[in-house]
């Protein structure tokens, strides 16, 4: 079900381009990260001052693996949402605006690969 | 270069953010909006984390090593304090998205509770891990 009048699909109006949409993935994004958050933080406290090799071991089970990748992944996603809500609320003019926003999607896609392809060295 | 410069003239301006005294719930929210750029920051953290590891047992201890220094210290204490009050408040706003707890006193109220039950979830997994409670994934 899409939330957008008709007019504002063929505008593709609001101060990012985009409106309802980036509302709706915020509020999805976070409700996902309330268990995936609870989770990293039992699972940082059961690595407080462990050797390497335990890293490893914990992320050497799948489970451990694709709930950090997950973890990870939607948060940086929820991130370059809340970051652009910021830029539009503080840079009114269009090309910097455009630029920030694409240093904000450039830095999330560039964490998530570097995490992405660690996490593969790590856990295959 | 104008000679004469255009004189501003003095009509009363409207209050801004110095003049007005700070209600929690203007307090809480734009703590949320800072915690939520810091933990921008702290995707770098979890990154240098998951690379030392994939790097084997010297670039790791570099990276223990440098998170044990006071600074460190302080740093992974404002990662964890931001994460557990974005985390709460984050719950916060949900429920202001259904529509409930909006009445100003209770808004007030659930406030104070996220900045207090922040700062405990922080504390208590810093109080935690310096007990020699953490770790259990030997």
């Amino acid at each position: 079900m899409s939330l957008e009048t008709p007019l504002h699909k063929v505008e593709g109006l609001g101060s990012a381009h985009s409106g309802v949409g980036h509302f709706k993935h915020q509020r999805v994004t976070a409700i996902a990260l309330i268990p995936l958050t609870v989770w990293f933080a039992v699972s940082a406290l059961g690595l407080v001052g462990v050797k390497e090799v335990s890293v490893l071991i914990f992320l050497s089970n799948p489970l451990n693996a694709v709930l950090l990748g997950t973890f990870i992944l939607i948060s940086l996603y929820h991130m370059a949402l809340g970051i652009q809500e910021v830029i539009v609320d503080y840079v009114p003019h269009e090309g910097a605006k455009l630029f920030l926003m694409f240093c904000n999607y450039g830095f999330a896609f560039l964490v998530a690969a570097v995490c992405a392809v660690a996490l593969l060295r790590i856990s295959i | 270069m104008a000679e004469h410069p255009q004189k501003v003239p003095s009509r009363p301006l409207s209050p801004h953010l110095g003049i007005y005294r700070w209600p929690v719930t203007m307090a809480t929210s734009i703590t949320h909006r800072m915690t939520g750029v810091a933990l921008a920051g702290g995707t770098l953290l979890i990154a240098w984390w998951l690379i030392a590891v994939s790097y084997g047992p010297e670039t790791f201890s570099l990276f223990s090593s440098t998170m044990s220094t006071p600074l460190g210290q302080v740093v992974l204490f404002g990662f964890a304090w931001s994460l557990a009050y974005h985390l709460v408040n984050g719950i916060r706003h949900l429920a202001w998205d259904f529509g409930y707890g909006f009445a100003v006193p209770t808004a007030n109220k659930t406030g104070i509770m996220a900045f207090a039950a922040s700062l405990l979830l922080a504390g208590g997994f810093f109080a935690l891990a310096y007990l020699g409670k953490g770790g259990y994934y030997q």
